[in-house]
């Protein structure tokens, strides 16, 4: 019996290297293809590489919200995506409103600090009463329940905010401060995606800092450890779980103006892809750990924008743009067959998984 | 208790419900859902699905009040009542006034003059707006009252008034079956007359709401107190006898679902074949979820591949969007293939998660799912599976020389499908491979110890339920002769996955009450389709925080969800 499963165990895993290695060769092989064919130059790939900060920066901070509640609660909150999404598109119309009255030009950092605490509160309010109505009922219950529960939560509140804000596509008004670039090191880069990515990084040290520092931070911390240790040691964790949900909602809705001032356009459906890649980027730095989450996030930002020409072009793959969010999915398939702790994360348990 | 309470206290609460039913009836309005249904008539030219929402909506929250608040002494609970529905109202009422002094509009679409107008009820703002506080004032007492009465007439009176509502928001449908039913004794004209005498142009007529809230009160009333006796006295008859009524009911029914096609029509036919593929999907995944317990978020990507073999196998029309010729094979030669397909790409796709658990195992299969689609979309295969453009020109199934070309020929496919899938998985489930599933799903790992060879009964689990959904794909590919890459996506995934859920998972009746709740209702219901996915979802959240074990639970799982509060703490036993 026993040497019978061991011969198939060693089937699986040998059927499991070779698909390793033929993935490691196709990478490489694709890479050399495509960085010798010439197709682009030095200052394109510069381009797709600085565009991928950007857009990892966004991912990063969306993946903070499900990693800090996978770490404490061990669900995975399939509706930050919408709770992204509610930020990003109330905060359209405050943005909406101040580009015609003229304040997002003559006071843009005023401006642009009002759109994003608006879209913080409305993420925040969102993520509380996810927590309150959906969530808190069932803690202890077995594992599906909250995941459909989140399943439902989601498409409820993508079309509850259809049914609110319409379903069209919004544009992003863009304060003129940002149109144009910056020389940053002799190289122009687009203004949009310096700011982008500064004030996400911005935001991943305060997280860090309150995380780290302050005293809730520390009881997030000793939550996640332990909950009945930290409730033994006078911890509210009820309270200490809904703080949680808002920290990442909060970080949410700076994610959204972000990617209202990136991608330019905001509907209701705009959650659930990058809320699956941020997901994904969580689990590409190690779930349940915040600067694994900010790493992947770099990380799959960058493989993104830079891995269908660089890759899939090389392997003489057409329109290989329509193929990056399949980049983004196989590595998350690929991570979670291979190394499912992550880049940063420490060895999960075979429980937690 | 109650008694003693400070009335001020009790004020607090009556006025906080009320504000929960005012902001439940501000997103109604928001979300458009007032403003559209005020066009459909449940009772004709009386009462609009719209108006009937608003003060349905009062009526619950006055009911609801009035039990919070009035066990004591009725009196308490009516004033409660009406307390609760007129904040709501009024919440309400201030959100109409405001709509045009603050624009609303230009952030809230739905906000909009025609919203107005239907809680105005057409008349000038303020005195409209008396009307609806007035009429929400009437509503939220009848709920109050009728809380107050006792159980038997209560009960009978919100019978027939749910039957009022739902027989009129199904008009046409009910009114085509009566029609259709009268057909086959070949007395068209009588059943035209008959339908008449209930309904309306569009709705029920008064005379047939009042007969249809008469005789859904008698009826439930009848039921309740006679249900228990006519159960006693059937045990009672001689065995032989009570195993002939057995048998002739099942006779019955095997005739109704026979000549059902005839009797419903063909668009009804149509939804009941959906509903037939999504069950079929749903005992599928079963399989894999609710007796092997691995919970898997891309099950699509086995019904694309079910639907793209047989397209590409028998396709006439394969060169127009491909770069193939094709093999034109029928349906029938081309069913092994389909399912062969997804039950191979069930065990490539099974092999690398294999050592993956819960949310994991969920999001890799998510994942695959995903990726299946973006290719499928994708230039890059276009020349093999047709890329947008999808595969065109896929004949209907051959049955003796007989095309099944509508959806009420089609039926019997889908049937049978469907009746053997249940046979499939009942026998399963109880076989020595289910009680491994089952064994695997409460604990991996003392299942290994008791000597079950994990590789070879989770593949297994992949491997049936693949199988299940590469024949829905089948199936479907030939029922639409056509498929695109749009038609597979998360969603169907989703849907299945809630269907067993809502169903019960593990439970096979649980799945076909499951697909006729969550696809069939929302079909039949097209004044809902915008709204369908609001309601799916707040379905699926309500379903899991009311009743997570489903409508028709497994006997495992009832036990587990009110049995222990942990999970994966206890082994429970394989049910008998």
């Amino acid at each position: 019996m026993r040497s019978g499963r061991f011969k198939n165990l060693s089937i699986v895993d040998s059927l499991l290297w070779l698909f390793r290695v033929g993935i490691i060769v196709l990478v490489i092989w694709g890479s050399y293809k495509g960085l010798t064919s010439g197709k682009y130059t030095a200052e394109v790939w510069r381009d797709f590489f600085i565009f991928g900060l950007a857009q990892g920066g966004i991912y990063a901070l969306i993946a903070l919200g499900y990693t800090l509640v996978y770490g404490i609660l061990f669900m995975i909150n399939f509706a930050h995506g919408e709770v992204f999404m509610s930020g990003a598109f109330t905060a359209y119309f405050v943005a909406d409103a101040f580009d015609k009255s003229g304040f997002l030009n003559s006071n843009p950092i005023a401006a642009l600090s009002i759109v994003m605490l608006v879209s913080m509160a409305m993420s925040i309010t969102i993520a509380a009463l996810l927590e309150r109505i959906a969530y808190r009922p069932l803690r202890g219950a077995p594992r599906l329940v909250p995941l459909i529960t989140a399943i439902g939560a989601s498409y409820f509140l993508q079309y509850a905010f259809r049914g609110l804000y319409g379903s069209g596509k919004k544009v992003y008004p863009e304060p003129a401060i940002l149109s144009g670039k910056w020389i940053i090191l002799g190289a122009p880069v687009l203004k949009t995606q310096v700011v982008v990515f500064v004030t996400a990084v911005a935001m991943m040290f305060i997280l860090y800092y309150f995380v780290q520092k302050t005293k809730t931070g520390k009881a997030m911390r000793a939550v996640a450890e332990n909950k009945d240790v930290a409730r033994l040691m006078g911890i509210d964790v009820d309270q200490v779980i809904v703080t949680t949900f808002v920290v990442g909602a909060a970080m949410a809705g700076v994610a959204g103006v972000l990617y209202g001032l990136l991608f330019k356009q905001v509907d209701f459906i705009m959650g659930f892809i990058p809320g699956i890649k941020a997901f994904t980027a969580a689990v590409l730095g190690g779930i349940g750990n915040i600067p694994g989450a900010m790493v992947g996030g770099l990380v799959l930002g960058v493989i993104e924008s830079v891995g269908p020409s660089l890759v899939l072009e090389g392997l003489g793959i057409p329109a290989a743009y329509q193929l990056k969010d399949v980049i983004a999915f196989t590595m998350l398939v690929l991570i979670l067959i291979f190394r499912p702790q992550g880049i940063l994360g420490q060895t999960l348990s075979e429980k937690k998984m | 208790m109650k008694q003693q309470a400070d009335t001020n206290f009790n004020l607090k609460e009556m006025i906080q419900l009320g504000a929960t039913g005012g902001v439940i009836l501000i997103l109604l309005s928001l979300f458009g859902m007032v403003e559209s249904f005020v066009e459909r008539d449940i009772i004709y030219k009386s009462l609009s699905l719209g108006i009937a929402l608003v003060f349905g909506v009062i009526f619950i929250f006055g009911y609801l009040s009035a039990k919070r608040n009035g066990n004591a002494k009725s009196s308490v609970g009516i004033a409660a009542g009406l307390i609760t529905g007129l904040v709501a109202s009024a919440m309400l009422a201030i959100l109409v006034y405001a709509i045009e002094p603050l624009t609303l509009r230009a952030v809230f679409v739905n906000a909009s003059p025609a919203l107005i107008e239907a809680l105005t009820f057409g008349q000038e703002m303020i005195p409209g707006l008396m009307t609806l506080v007035g009429l929400s004032a009437v509503a939220s007492l009848l709920g109050a009252i009728i809380f107050t009465l006792p159980p038997v007439p209560r009960s009978a009176i919100l019978v027939g008034i749910i039957m009022v509502i739902t027989v009129g928001t199904l008009e046409e449908l009910i009114s085509d079956v009566i029609v259709n039913i009268f057909k086959l004794f070949d007395a068209k004209k009588a059943g035209k007359s008959f339908a008449g005498i209930f309904f309306a142009k569009e709705g029920l007529s008064l005379q047939g709401s009042v007969i249809t809230f008469v005789s859904a009160a008698v009826i439930s009333t009848l039921w309740k107190l006679r249900s228990q006796k006519m159960k006693t006295s059937f045990n009672k008859l001689p065995p032989a006898t009570q195993k002939s009524a057995k048998i002739s009911t099942l006779v019955i029914l095997s005739l109704i679902t026979i000549f059902m096609p005839q009797i419903i029509g063909s668009y009804l036919s149509e939804i009941l074949v959906i509903v037939a593929i999504y069950t079929l999907m749903g005992f599928g995944l079963n399989i894999v979820v609710g007796f092997a317990g691995l919970l898997d978020l891309g099950y699509v990507a086995f019904f694309a591949i079910g639907a793209y073999t047989m397209g590409l196998l028998t396709s006439i029309q394969l060169p127009q969007t491909t770069g193939l010729t094709g093999v034109q094979m029928t349906f029938w030669t081309a069913l092994p293939f389909a399912v062969g397909a997804s039950v191979l790409w069930g065990i490539l796709l099974g092999v690398p998660v294999l050592r993956m658990r819960g949310d994991y195992l969920a999001i890799v299969t998510l994942g695959f799912g995903e990726i299946i689609r973006v290719l499928a979309l994708s230039n890059f295969l276009q020349p093999l599976i047709g890329g947008a453009q999808g595969i065109l020109g896929i004949p209907k199934p051959i049955v003796f020389g007989f095309e099944l070309k509508t959806s009420q020929e089609l039926y019997y496919l889908v049937i049978i499908a469907a009746a053997l899938a249940a046979f499939i998985s009942w026998r399963l489930r109880d076989s020595r491979t289910g009680r491994s599933w089952m064994a695997m799903r409460e604990d991996e790992d003392v299942a290994e110890a008791m000597g079950i060879n994990l590789i070879k009964t989770k593949l297994l689990a992949f491997a049936t339920g693949a199988a299940l959904s590469g024949l829905a794909g089948a199936i479907f590919a030939a029922k639409l002769g056509s498929i695109y890459p749009h038609s597979f996506n998360l969603l169907i995934s989703i849907n299945v996955l809630s269907l067993i859920i809502v169903g019960g998972i593990g439970s096979l009746p649980g799945v076909v009450v499951g697909a006729f709740v969550l696809v069939g209702l929302p079909e039949l219901l097209r004044e809902f389709s915008e709204y369908r996915m609001l309601i799916f979802g707040a379905l699926l959240v309500t379903m899991m925080l009311v009743k997570p074990e489903g409508i028709w639970p497994a006997a495992v799982q009832k036990r587990e969800l009110h049995g222990h509060e942990e999970d994966e703490s206890g082994i429970e036993p394989a049910p008998a």
